[in-house]
């Protein structure tokens, strides 16, 4: 009951948006597509949801194929695409009541599965949609997703512009729903809640750069990081980036992540290069590799 | 939007109605009379009584009268030969210059046929002053026409134009409401979140068609009502028969809205398509120009242009009372259209692409 994608590639004119994609998500898992704006999430997303058809290759959703079973397709899933896409003109409950009528079901039917949800924004029932604050329209869309209970969810950057507390809520959610046995396929370009999901891939220009459990894709990272930190946050990286032996420089909140070129590193030598070039307050410790890390490593 | 969808089509019908008329008043007129016999004001004066025109001026030349056609002061100009009266009665055969402004050809045509009747109006009357007795017996006899005009017997052009606008604002706003509708459901996403449910697309046509077939048979019963109270126009046939027509015809254009919807992508192309059609199916619809009279080609794009049907139907109905079996050819062309442009809706509306 889950997603099986084999071989897909879809191309735009000129542009290849997916190219040779394949990987399996598990019945019931929480699966994360990790990566940049122009990626290629959401045209896997729409042919997945049977938008689209593939150039090549074949999917299947449910055990339905995206091509010859688009209609058990399309029962059986619940969308949420990226930009807000309900009527704006309509009521909440209005939106909600339309959209299982056309599942062919009604509210009660399934309230059980969007109660949690939905409560949060009953208050706002006999609202107009368009009047939603961001994250209230995102937990409306994911409650219309949902009427028909869904056996996979796809969820094509859901929190993109919600605010953290929101996000973190959503994803929350999104865990209740794991358990109640739907599979979810999510898409993020936030590195951050990619460490929430069961499994990521990490997707760039159209190819799946890895596939793993989050733990593991950080240890596969090849090198040891290094936070490094100044008083001059712009000088520091401009000078390790002149520094002869670096591998990768990246800033990371109020720390740049070094690593070295070689593989007898040891930090005091670079204390002492950075000291040369009047730095102060110099700080410099080991630390463990995140996701972005490694986005960053495989994408180079 | 609702009260700007009612509101604005019958200010339009008010305005138009009122606006769009074929006859031409107020023609000014000017001559050069080289004559100066009292034949010749005799025929001037003809001009003079006429409602139609306004006499202006009496040009000493004809290079005077030139230039002030020339500035727009004038739109007609008569040139009385000298011994105009002479001649009558010797020759009994003299020419009149007529000179028209024709930048507006349409009434520089009409100006031709007033002036014309004015003139034959006044040869009868002179020749039965000059004909001798004796000529007159030899003299054929006259024949006189008096047209009789049936279905609008005062020739009130608001009796046709009224049926004939009222047909154009159905047209127009729910041409543009259907074609404007699918599109902007594209732009702002909706769409895609109707496409990933099991909706069947003919449900979903249906779903976009009836909420503007209710708007257009709203639209027809107010202009209806409307064209009775404000403008008398008479109603001789069967109310059921003209809405029976309208349900179908309305049909055809929310098909060929909901066509051009679902073949672009924004709202801008689809408005532009739609003024196309409508710019063309209006003018070629025989409201403004009899269809008799266009080229043959042109004749045979009319065959294909609904709005020519309503037209013919509306006025048919409306003005001659006819039946149902009358509107029969017409009932079945609209029919037979409305089944193909629904058709090509639901067939071009595409899911997954």
């Amino acid at each position: 009951m889950g997603i099986s994608i084999s071989n897909i590639s879809k191309s735009y004119k000129n542009v290849k948006a997916l190219q040779d994609i394949s990987f399996e998500v598990k019945p019931n898992e929480l699966f994360g597509l990790i990566g940049p704006d122009g990626a290629g999430k959401t045209t896997l997303f729409r042919i997945l949801t049977t938008l689209l058809f593939p150039d090549h290759g074949t999917a299947t959703v449910a055990g339905f194929d995206v091509v010859g079973d688009y209609k058990e397709i399309r029962k059986n899933v619940g969308y949420m695409p990226g930009r807000f896409s309900l009527y704006q003109d309509l009521t909440v409950e209005e939106n909600l009541n339309f959209f299982a009528t056309i599942f062919g079901t009604t509210i009660d039917e399934n309230y059980d599965l969007i109660k949690d949800i939905y409560v949060q924004i009953e208050p706002f029932k006999d609202r107009r949609a368009g009047k939603l604050s961001g994250g209230m329209k995102q937990k409306l869309a994911l409650s219309c997703a949902l009427i028909h209970k869904p056996k996979v969810l796809f969820l094509d950057e859901p929190t993109t512009g919600v605010d953290p507390v929101s996000r973190k809520e959503f994803w929350e959610m999104l865990k209740r729903l794991q358990q109640k046995g739907i599979t979810i396929l999510v898409s993020t370009p936030y590195m951050d809640e990619a460490a929430l999901c069961d499994r990521v891939a990490l997707i760039q220009d159209g190819r799946i750069l890895q596939i793993d459990t989050p733990k593991a894709i950080v240890k596969h990272y090849p090198k040891p990081i290094y936070n490094v930190r100044s008083d001059n946050m712009y000088q520091l990286i401009t000078n390790l980036k002149d520094y002869e032996f670096n591998h990768s420089v990246y800033p990371f909140g109020e720390f740049v992540h070094y690593t070295d070129s070689r593989t007898d590193f040891n930090p005091t030598e670079l204390q002492h290069y950075l000291e040369s070039k009047n730095l102060k307050n110099i700080e410099i410790h080991e630390t463990d590799a995140t996701i972005e890390d490694t986005f960053m490593e495989l994408a180079k | 939007m609702l009260p700007i969808i009612f509101v604005l089509p019958l200010l339009q019908l008010v305005i138009l109605s009122n606006a769009a008329t074929f006859e031409v008043k107020n023609i000014k007129f000017g001559y050069i009379d080289n004559d100066h016999s009292s034949t010749s004001r005799a025929l001037i004066e003809k001009f003079n009584a006429s409602t139609y025109f306004d006499v202006l001026t009496d040009f000493p030349s004809e290079a005077k009268a030139s230039s002030a056609m020339l500035n727009g002061e004038i739109d007609v100009v008569l040139e009385i030969p000298r011994h105009f009266a002479r001649d009558l009665q010797n020759e009994k055969y003299v020419n009149l210059g007529v000179t028209i402004n024709a930048i507006d050809g349409a009434a520089a045509g009409v100006e031709n046929v007033y002036i014309t009747q004015i003139i034959q109006s006044y040869n009868k009357h002179i020749r039965t002053d000059l004909v001798q007795i004796s000529d007159a017996q030899i003299q054929p006899a006259y024949i006189d026409t008096i047209p009789l005009f049936w279905y609008n017997e005062t020739l009130n052009y608001k009796t046709f134009m009224v049926p004939g606008i009222l047909v154009l604002l159905v047209t127009m706003i729910t041409l543009f409401l259907s074609g404007m509708n699918i599109v902007r459901e594209k732009e702002i996403g909706t769409l895609e979140q109707i496409n990933v449910t099991p909706i069947k697309k003919n449900q979903f046509i249906i779903g976009k068609l009836f909420p503007f077939w209710v708007i257009g048979m709203g639209l027809l019963t107010v202009g209806l009502l409307l064209a009775r109270l404000i403008f008398n126009v008479p109603m001789v046939g069967s109310l059921v028969l003209m809405y029976v027509y309208t349900s179908i015809y309305i049909l055809v254009i929310l098909g060929i809205g909901l066509f051009i919807s679902n073949f672009t992508d924004t709202q801008q192309q689809a408005m532009f398509i739609a003024w196309f059609f409508v710019v063309i199916f209006i003018l070629m619809s025989g409201l403004f120009t009899p269809i008799e009279s266009m080229p043959k080609w042109a004749q045979i794009i009319t065959e294909f242009n609904p709005i020519k049907y309503y037209v013919e139907v509306m006025r048919m109905v409306m003005l001659k009372g006819s039946g149902f079996t009358d509107i029969l050819p017409q009932l079945i062309k609209t029919l037979a259209y409305a089944i193909i442009m629904n058709g090509l809706a639901v067939w071009s509306y595409r899911k997954a692409n």
